[in-house]
């Protein structure tokens, strides 16, 4: 397959403990002062001249956040996270906000040139024939560029950064912000609702088909900064979008955090399709350094007929922590979770989703491919529940794992609750290793050892890569490549 | 161009190989029999470079160049080819995606091109029909639900596609139909040539009386005890092995 050969030629041509995003930009940047208090997030809201009932709104999580305890039940282990030394807001100097990429710091414009991503139009099209990209890049804290605003605009399609929908369009924010994770939902939801910094919004009206993909960048540059961008997406009824999330962060001997929020709400007959690259950087070879990437990703099918899918293909971060999930709250309503979650070097993931079965005949489907090597833990963690009232769910989970060498785990707990008799779970799991003999018989046909584990592996989550958009699809299968160089051998 | 000198192998400390010797000329066809366990799988491990086995003693020449140092992809692509008596399942990897990265793994490592893709498509389609291969069963993941002898088949079709000088068949013939082997025995006979040799393991004159030999060699508790020609084979299906056990015995 000439995708594997040209991972292969790539990986090649970097260095093995290189992370090829590892570099970090020189902007001179503005932070506000270091921990967290009312004068940070007062700070902060300023910054973005917020109104008064989103400055309260901060300030109320805030309070709640400062009575709850950090969770301990997923299977992760980390130093205990000061988080009065962390910066929570860092945005490139430089005037206020662009207005259009040539006001952009060409520096930064550098930098996501180097991250590979298609932000000049050109380069999108240059990029991906016959499909165009929207794209939305967040660096730090701060959105920078948002490309075809006026072709989306035409089409009545609403895609600017969240700081930007707080000014332009307080009246939708302020409907959905928060109403499908509250902000009392959890540690880092809390956190990340106090201190949010910027993010994408969306906004699809009645029955419009976006002309296009939606995509954001996000990038931590800055050292001892913390990530917490905010995601709100609304597909009005009857319409439909598919959005694609890309990460990435220089090389750090310290860990930074990473708490991101993102809400999707679909009404009647609405369909949503977001999918996630994920390659924040994951440490060292010694597990030293990488991103905490503690996040809560809900999905609000709030129509009948409405469709949430969730895709992530999880190659980074020293922790994961995060299960997209779905609230199935209208009638025949539909969610979907395909993941592929790598873990290599010391690396720990928890991930996987919740299907919450509130409407009737409501569907989902979950499938699920962990793929563990080097020291790493790789855990499923997966919650199917049906209603009282939902007769007629139905839920096919598939989980497979595989395992790279002896000193990796993989893990997977699966919890079904259903309260209601006509409610349909299957479940179905399984665990596999990479077998000396399967690397021997490629071999001796002519792949190396790398050739054969990135073929082994692309055929182990064939399933899941279908449902990524195409030109994605061949980026996220070189980022499994690289991520699981050395291996073996 | 394939020679074997006092060849000792070990797996966990166990010896297995205890000196073959054994020389292929170019385009000859060397048979190797032996009863079960006497080492004929591990010496054509050995040879193809499974790294479970340790070489203890003695050399593997290819072309007279010894191959014992290096890797199995890198044998590979000097041409040797193993057709494994059990082969591996794929699971996912469509057989069309494997062959054509195996082939492409192969040429670049020789300095050459990839193949084009409609001459990779005509290249495969024209084997796969000669053996009886369908379409359908390319487009399916690499031997995963395949049958055994469908399975077998699959590797004389890579043997064929990947036009090795060096081949080397581990029980190609056992748990073939009679239609099977004489397909599997006409795709052999087909790739003979002055500039290949086949190493052929079997238990069975059946597929000796379809793909002829030039030399016969029996195997015994990890040694070549006798070689002969053709007519060897035929000696062997009528007395067993029980003369061979009893000299290596004594
Ligand atoms: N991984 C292993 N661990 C221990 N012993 C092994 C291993 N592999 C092979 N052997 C032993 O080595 C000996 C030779 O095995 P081998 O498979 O080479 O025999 P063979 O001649 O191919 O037999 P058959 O005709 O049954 O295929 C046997 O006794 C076998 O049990
Ligand atoms: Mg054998």
């Amino acid at each position: 397959m000439p995708a594997v050969q040209e991972t292969v030629d790539r990986v090649r041509a970097i260095d093995v403990d290189q992370y090829r995003w590892g570099f970090s930009t020189s902007i001179e940047s503005e932070k506000a002062p270091k921990g967290l208090s009312e004068e940070v997030i007062g700070f902060i809201s300023g910054k973005k001249g917020e109104p008064q009932w989103l400055l309260d709104w901060r300030l109320e999580a805030l309070r709640r956040w400062r009575t709850l305890e950090e969770p301990n039940w997923a299977r992760v282990h980390h130093p205990k996270i000061e988080y009065d030394e962390l910066y929570y807001y860092a945005a490139p100097k430089k005037g206020g906000g662009p207005a259009s990429l040539d006001e952009v710091d060409p520096e930064l414009l550098k930098t996501f040139e180097k991250l590979g991503i298609p932000l000049k139009e050109q380069a999108v099209l240059a990029g991906v024939e016959g499909a165009r990209v929207a794209v939305d890049a967040v660096f730090d804290s701060v959105s920078v560029a948002t490309t075809y605003k006026e072709e989306l605009a035409k089409a009545g399609v609403i895609f600017c950064s969240i700081s930007e929908a707080v000014r332009e369009h307080p009246e939708l924010v302020r409907k959905y912000l928060g109403s499908v994770v509250p902000v009392t939902d959890n540690f880092f939801a809390t956190l990340n609702s106090a201190v949010f910094t910027d993010g994408s919004f969306v906004y699809l009206p009645k029955g419009v088909r976006c002309p296009m993909e939606l995509s954001t960048y996000f990038r931590i540059n800055e050292q001892n900064t913390g990530q917490f961008e905010r995601t709100l997406i609304i597909a009005d009824e009857g319409s439909y979008v598919s959005y694609l999330e890309g990460c990435t962060a220089p090389k750090r001997d310290e860990n930074q955090l990473h708490a991101a929020v993102v809400e999707l709400i679909a009404l009647d007959n609405a369909e949503i399709k977001y999918s996630t690259v994920q390659n924040w950087f994951p440490g060292d070879k010694e597990g030293k350094g990488g991103i905490y990437n503690f996040v809560t990703k809900r999905g609000d099918c709030r129509g009948k007929n409405s469709k949430i899918s969730w895709t992530q293909v999880e190659t980074g971060s020293a922790i994961t922590w995060k299960y997209p999930s779905c609230i199935l709250r209208g009638d025949n309503s539909q969610g979907e979770f395909y993941s592929i979650a790598v873990s290599n070097g010391h690396q720990q993931v928890d991930s996987g989703t919740k299907m919450l079965h509130l409407g009737k005949n409501t569907v989902s489907r979950i499938i699920s491919k962990g793929i563990a090597a080097g020291h790493s833990d790789n855990t499923y963690r997966g919650l199917v529940s049906a209603h009282r009232k939902a007769s007629g769910a139905r839920n096919f989970t598939n989980c497979d794992s595989l395992l790279i060498g002896q000193d990796c785990g993989a893990h997977t707990v699966p919890y079904i609750e259903s309260k209601n008799a006509s409610a349909v779970f299957e479940h179905e799991a399984t665990t596999s290793k990479i077998a000396e003999d399967q690397l021997f018989y490629c071999t001796q046909r002519g792949l190396n050892e790398e050739e054969a584990v990135a073929l082994i592996v692309n055929g182990f989550v064939k399933d899941v890569l279908q449902q990524l958009p195409m030109e994605f699809a061949v980026e996220a299968q070189k980022l499994i490549a690289v991520s699981l160089e050395g291996s073996v051998g | 161009m394939l020679e074997i000198r006092n060849l000792h192998a070990e797996i966990d400390g166990k010896p297995i190989l205890k000196g073959v010797t054994l020389a292929v000329k170019p385009g000859e066809v060397a048979a190797i029999m032996g009863p079960n366990g006497s080492g004929k799988s591990t010496l054509s491990y050995v040879i193809a470079g499974k790294d479970e086995y340790e070489v203890t003693k003695g050399e593997v020449l290819l072309d007279g160049e010894n191959i014992l140092g290096i890797d199995p992809d890198q044998r590979a692509a000097k041409g040797l080819f193993l057709a494994f008596q059990y082969p591996l399942e794929i699971p996912g990897v469509a057989t069309m995606t494997f062959l054509k990265a195996a082939l492409n793994a192969q040429r670049k490592k020789r300095g050459e091109e990839e193949i084009a893709p409609a001459d990779f498509i005509r290249s495969v389609n024209r084997v796969a029909d000669k053996l009886g291969i369908s379409r359908e069963m390319l487009r399916r993941a690499l031997n995963v639900g395949f049958s055994g002898g469908e399975k077998k088949r699959m590797e004389i079709l890579q043997m064929a596609l990947f036009e090795p000088r060096m081949c080397v068949l581990d029980e190609t013939d056992s748990g073939l139909d009679i239609d099977a082997l004489r397909i599997v025995a006409e795709g052999v006979n087909a790739l003979r040539a002055k500039d290949r040799a086949f190493l052929v393991i079997t238990h069975y004159q059946r597929l000796l009386s379809h793909i002829v030999p030039d030399t016969v060699h029996v195997m015994a508790d990890g040694r070549i005890v006798k070689s002969g020609g053709p007519e060897l084979a035929s000696e062997l299906e009528a007395k067993g092995y029980a003369d061979f056990a009893a000299q290596t015995a004594a």
